[in-house]
């Protein structure tokens, strides 16, 4: 092995630090989705259980709000991919002048903080509705709705970005020669510029969809009285905390992760050289095709599903409590032996003499278990003080 | 089936910019016409105004008859061939060839019917599946022109189709391209800034500077009797001397070129402006017409000096000074006009080969 010299690391170096900070929290969190305990952590390791995945089956509010989320992420593709391929078109044929200001308007609201967006959309939907006297059951006052006029500001914004830098490449002529053919205007566009732009509106769209399925702090006020997956979310990390978030993080990772393998793969064999290496190998063709690829994650996820709704961690969690019950009943045992009789903690004594201080205590084998925060130790290190 | 086309007056103006400068011409039905010019002479906006993308600002456009104001370029039976070719990239050959039809709401069955037709017509047989981006660029020529014959249109407009293509194809695609035109009969309406494309196709020719069209007529009369002098400059190489009209009787004139004697020429064969004793005038000699004397006394004849020569294999362009005027001279190399490099040499032209026009704006190099 050679050595390689300090500076040639650099970038290996960065690039493990990197990773790390990209996926150490998402690894942690997936590692923290499988442990028993009942608060989302690594250390102490209880038990491997599944039960969390369970808990969230039966989550109903998150549910709901994934159901909410969901509708809202359509609701809002259907609005923004039009305006935003709109806004793409008018900019991509306006003069110069026009297009620098049209270019601003339409990329304000990503300026805007999503809060004021939020709050806006919220006002002035309701001094609409005021002016109409509608009823607060009107659509008006409805979160779904709110929320998803509210998100379709800005992520139209960004579904615009995408189409432009499509646009950009297109050649006009096409639309011309279109033309020139006897195409009519409509036709021109449904059969030349479309399908030149499907795969900026593929994009755009699932840009769109994610970036509604993720948005808190515009939702957050538009939603009103509803929810939305992020809103319950939010709540939980508010109002107390269970490792069924982590399970949540468990699906989605896994979702992203199988959807990105069968892109990646899906590119990999329309390549060229690819396509010439499986030209007379059939076997490999099959095995290689995104088709192949997308049943076998497929079937590996069932498996999951089918292991999580049938692996049984009760008798160990059922062990943990117990060991925990017992750990408590010494503890209560020795309190009560131990509070009445100043003498019982004299045996530790001479172990905690040199070292002095309730430090010692901790580090030594002690009768009254580990914790330092045990009323015990109290007692111990006020007594060794005196 | 082929439509005449008449521009009447046709005015462009963009602002303060008069693109197209009162155009007046006939195209017959069936004639394969050029538009001759630099770039930016206006002759891509006089073909938009053909197609319909382009309104003039004054003056009719009339196909066949029928005033084209407010028709769009869908409903006109014109098709466009463009300098790109703006073939569609996402759609096969056939579909591509096939896309006029499609859009007229032909049957699928008849428009892949179509298609092998135009297939068969450009030579390339069963090759509708491929794409666009598998042909050679003569290949994609040949489709942007089967796809514009698909629905028959009356009149072909042909934007410097072949400017894109190397010298080889240019030249094949120019033979190809008249042949498709005899056999289709359609009339062509040909874009070029490329005097050889201009030449070697047209039935008849534009030629265009600045927005106004200088002048029109058959290859053979441009080129052997341009009326302006932005013709004789433009179209073809040419040389040309400043000189001063002594005498013109309507047959022959005398020029003073500031070359010893007067040279004589004569007078505007094919209706050229007439020029009175004392006008100023610009005198064009090709370099082909320009000749080593043979003997002592020919008429028009001046001494010049050799500077440098360009050798082509079949030709000789040389490059003589008269009197402080460099002029170019074509030669065959057959092995007669030897120059002495160090000596003067006597030079001449016929009066046929000599054009006397009003001076005016020239072509730049």
């Amino acid at each position: 092995m050679k050595m390689k010299s300090p500076t040639a690391m650099i970038p290996g170096l960065y690039l493990t630090l990197f990773f790390a900070y990209l996926f150490g929290p998402l690894i942690i969190m997936v590692i923290t989705a499988f442990n028993s305990s009942s608060f989302p952590r690594v250390s102490p390791w209880e038990c491997f259980t599944t039960d969390w995945f369970g808990k969230l089956a039966t989550d109903d509010k998150l549910l709901a709000g994934l159901g909410n989320s969901l509708l809202i992420g359509v609701g809002v593709v259907c609005v923004a991919i039009p305006i935003g391929l709109a806004a793409a078109i008018t900019l991509s044929q306006v003069g110069p002048k026009l297009r620098a200001a049209l270019y601003t308007i339409f990329i304000a609201p990503i300026l805007v903080p999503g809060v004021v967006i939020g709050l806006s959309t919220l006002i002035f939907w309701d001094r609409i509705g005021t002016l109409f006297n509608a009823p607060y059951e009107s659509f008006f006052y409805d979160g779904t709705f709110l929320t998803i006029f509210g998100q379709v500001t800005f992520i139209a914004a960004y579904s615009m970005l995408v189409f432009l830098s499509r646009i950009q490449r297109f050649d006009t002529t096409l639309t011309e020669a279109a033309l020139d053919m006897g195409a009519t205007p409509t036709q021109a566009f449904v059969k030349v510029l479309l399908p030149f732009m499907a795969p900026a509106i593929g994009s755009a769209t699932v840009l769109a969809f994610l970036a509604s399925l993720e948005n808190y702090n515009t939702t957050v006020f538009t939603i009103v009285s509803s929810s939305t997956f992020t809103t319950v979310l939010s709540s939980k990390v508010r109002y107390g905390l269970d490792p069924s978030i982590s399970a949540v993080a468990v699906i989605i990772i896994a979702i992203t992760l199988i959807g990105a393998i069968i892109y990646e793969c899906r590119n990999r064999y329309n390549t060229k050289g690819w396509a010439h290496v499986i030209a007379d190998r059939p076997v490999l063709k099959i095995a290689t095709h995104p088709g192949t690829v997308a049943v076998i994650l497929g079937l590996l996820a069932l498996a999951a599903v089918v292991f999580i709704q049938n692996h049984d961690s009760s008798a160990c969690t059922a062990q943990i409590l117990e060991d925990k019950r017992a750990l408590q009943q010494k503890l209560m045992e020795e309190q009560s032996l131990n509070t009445p009789q100043q003498t019982v903690p004299a045996p530790t004594m001479p172990n905690l003499g040199p070292l002095g201080g309730d430090k010692g205590g901790a580090s030594a084998p002690s009768p009254f278990g580990n914790s330092i925060f045990s009323p015990e130790n109290l007692g111990t290190s006020a007594s060794d003080g005196q | 089936m082929t439509k005449e086309i008449s521009l009447e007056h046709v005015w462009v103006e963009f602002g303060e910019f008069t693109a197209v400068h009162k155009a007046n011409l006939n195209i017959a039905g069936g004639e394969f016409f050029s538009f001759l010019g630099p770039s930016g002479c206006g002759k891509t906006t006089l073909l938009r105004c053909i197609s319909g993308f382009q309104e003039p600002t004054r003056g009719k456009v009339k196909i066949g008859g029928e005033d084209m104001r407010g028709v769009g370029p869908n409903k006109r039976p014109t098709a466009l061939i463009f300098q790109n070719l703006a073939l569609f990239p996402l759609r096969s050959i056939a579909d591509n060839i096939a896309f006029p039809l499609e859009v007229r709401g032909v049957d699928k069955k008849t428009r892949r019917k179509r298609a092998d037709e135009l297939l068969e017509l450009i030579a390339l047989p069963g090759q509708g599946d491929k794409k666009v981006s598998e042909l050679s660029g003569g290949q994609k020529q040949r489709v942007a022109i089967a796809r514009a014959l698909a629905v028959e249109p009356d009149i072909l407009l042909l934007d410097e189709p072949l400017s894109a293509l190397d010298l080889k194809l240019r030249q094949h695609m120019r033979t190809e391209l008249r042949a498709i035109q005899k056999q289709v009969g359609l009339t062509f309406i040909y874009i070029t800034h490329d005097q050889g494309e201009a030449l070697t196709m047209s039935d008849r020719i534009a030629v265009m500077n600045k927005g106004k069209i200088e002048q029109i007529g058959d290859g053979k009369a441009i080129y052997d009797h341009p009326t302006t002098s932005f013709v004789a400059s433009f179209v073809g190489e040419n040389n040309v001397l400043e000189g001063t009209v002594l005498s013109n009787d309507g047959q022959k004139m005398q020029i003073d070129a500031g070359l010893g004697t007067p040279f004589t020429v004569e007078s505007h064969p094919a209706g050229g402006p007439a020029l009175a004793p004392g006008d100023d005038c610009h005198l064009f000699v090709r370099p082909e017409a320009l000749r080593i004397s043979k003997d002592e006394s020919s008429i028009n004849q001046f001494e010049s000096n050799f500077v440098t020569e360009e050798f082509e294999g079949n030709m000789r362009h040389i490059v003589m000074n008269a009197n402080g005027k460099d002029l170019k001279l074509s030669l065959i190399n057959d092995g007669t006009n030897a120059i002495d490099a160090n000596a003067p040499v006597k030079l001449d032209f016929a009066p046929e080969m000599g054009i006397a026009l009003k001076p005016g704006e020239l072509a730049s190099a």
